[in-house]
């Protein structure tokens, strides 16, 4: 028994400034329409919430459900910032491994607003996500040019280097017509950007976009019945935490734990997040023809690159070098072009990352297409301890 | 004085520093002061005791804000970038986040050590700040 991506739908990324549940219902039926399954047959429809649309996007399950026109199919809502998508795909595929239901619609889409992301409103000094903007003027970006500059010092890496993964990425997403940002870039360029939070410039961290994106999971015997081809399995979710003591600081704490009185884990939180998806879906690093990471910065793209295994520590760097994860490379990473050709929209983007892989996986990704790949990883990771990792094969 | 947040850090006779709690039962330390349950779940403990941190560390990262960080952050009008250091306590085994005063990331090096003072936000409270050990 496995589950199948029987269809996957995008909205394309941008900042059109309309509800958030256009670009889900948009995508959603664009996923149905590649799936070749009609609304009405889905048992069960998933929906990735958004906190910054009001009411309908934290109960973003009937919010969808009655735009597509209510059907009495059963819902879930879920939220886990970043890795909402994740979480609801993961929803989605234990019903139906669990035999509840043969096909199910995932969605998730958001509208942002202009500039830095902010905490939700009020006086609300219980919540460390208000106090670290209150407190210590604390952005997101501030926090990846803490990790950039630690990876300075740790690994000899450059801004050039950081410079080179916009370059890539931005090549993939002026291949991609879902991308929001489709012009190729320079070292110069992003070299030449306004410095936003040191070593970080505007070209290296990932903007906030709109966006939409949906897929239809069935179980492989309904995909069989339908004659579904090729197969693409989801092979595994992982929604890990991180063990005690995580000894890096992560957004949006103001300090580690401690790792005086119990040794930190064999694998830190970004590790464990993909080993554990590894584990489930019986691959390992060696086995992945492509991944999607989550590059909220050029310089986490190097780091993703070490925590899923493509290198040891330090040597992402060299690998970016040699061409090895730019299209036409060995391991392509981020072929859809990654945050930094998309932006972010939260409860959509594990969700655009499925796509990608599935997409890749079925040879349907035209000029960007990774020659017969048959495993893909897209590993992602939610505020305040939210793990992120599909792993999808044929 | 007014502090930005009660309970997080105190001034007194030692300079400033940071309150954290000491798990009783297998000595985790903890910043900010938690309640409740040790943060080891191998531990179980309950009697989570506060504790004064150390008062120096190591930088471990450090980064600025080149804009104005939105609210509820109260930039100072004119604005300067605002420094960011991320320090290791060594003994206490922590990495703990704070503006730095009096040093711009032109300043600063990953191992360089650093010591707690205050200082005041743009609008008055007292918060804690890093500044160079002395």
């Amino acid at each position: 028994m496995s589950v199948v991506v029987l269809g996957t739908g995008m909205h394309p990324w941008g900042k059109w400034g309309r509800p958030f549940v256009e670009y889900g219902v948009a995508a959603a039926r664009a996923a149905l329409d590649d799936a070749g399954v009609a609304w009405t047959d889905v048992d069960y429809l998933v929906g990735a919430d958004t906190i910054r649309n009001g009411y309908p996007g934290f109960v973003a399950g009937a919010t969808y459900a009655q735009a597509l026109g209510w059907s009495g199919a059963r819902i879930a809502s879920c939220y886990a910032a970043c890795a909402s998508g994740a979480q609801a795909v993961d929803i989605a595929r234990t019903r139906i491994l669990a035999g509840l239901c043969e096909v199910a619609l995932v969605v998730g889409a958001d509208s942002t607003p202009k500039g830095f992301f902010t905490p939700v409103g009020g006086d609300r000094p219980d919540d460390p996500d208000w106090l670290r903007f209150r407190l210590l003027g604390a952005t997101n970006p501030a926090y990846f040019g803490l990790y950039a500059r630690r990876r300075m010092a740790v690994h000899g890496s450059t801004q050039a280097d950081f410079a080179a993964v916009k370059v890539k990425n931005a090549r993939a997403g002026s291949l991609n017509p879902m991308a929001r940002y489709r012009r190729p870039v320079t070292v110069d360029e992003v070299l030449a950007s306004p410095m936003v939070a040191d070593p970080l410039r505007l070209m290296d961290i990932c903007a906030t976009s709109d966006g939409g994106a949906a897929v239809v999971l069935a179980s492989e015997e309904y995909a069989r019945r339908r004659g579904a081809t090729p197969l693409v399995r989801l092979a595994a979710v992982s929604t890990v935490t991180p063990s005690f003591p995580s000894t890096v600081l992560e957004l949006p704490n103001f300090a580690t734990d401690s790792w005086a009185a119990a040794p930190p884990p064999e694998k830190p939180f970004r590790a464990a997040i993909a080993y554990a998806s590894y584990e489930e879906a019986g691959v390992g690093p060696e086995d992945v023809s492509l991944a999607e990471v989550y590059d909220l910065s050029t310089a986490l793209e190097l780091d993703w690159m070490e925590d899923i295994g493509l290198c040891p520590p330090g040597q992402a760097d060299k690998l970016l070098r040699d061409g090895v994860t730019a299209l036409g490379g060995r391991v392509p990473v981020n072929p859809s072009g990654g945050l930094a050709s998309f932006g972010e929209a939260i409860p959509a983007q594990a969700i655009a990352q499925l796509c990608e892989l599935v997409t890749q996986l079925r040879g349907r990704a035209g000029p960007r297409q990774v020659p017969g790949p048959r495993v893909g990883l897209a590993v992602n990771q939610g505020l305040f301890g939210h793990g992120s990792a599909l792993v999808a094969t044929l | 004085m007014t502090f930005a947040i009660d309970g997080w850090f105190t001034i007194d006779h030692d300079g400033v520093r940071l309150i954290g709690t000491r798990c009783a039962g297998c000595g985790t330390v903890c910043f900010p002061p938690r309640h409740g349950l040790c943060p080891d779940p191998r531990c179980g403990g309950t009697e989570l005791r506060a504790c004064r941190l150390p008062g120096r560390g190591r930088v471990w990262s450090y980064t600025n804000a080149c804009y104005p960080p939105p609210a509820p952050y109260v930039a100072a009008e004119p604005y300067e970038p605002v420094t960011l250091a991320a320090v290791e306590l060594e003994e206490a085994g922590i990495v703990v986040l704070g503006q730095v005063t009096d040093l711009t990331v032109e300043d600063l090096e990953v191992g360089m050590e650093l010591e707690l003072t205050s200082g005041p936000l743009a609008d008055g409270p007292q918060m804690w700040m890093w500044r160079r050990a002395s």
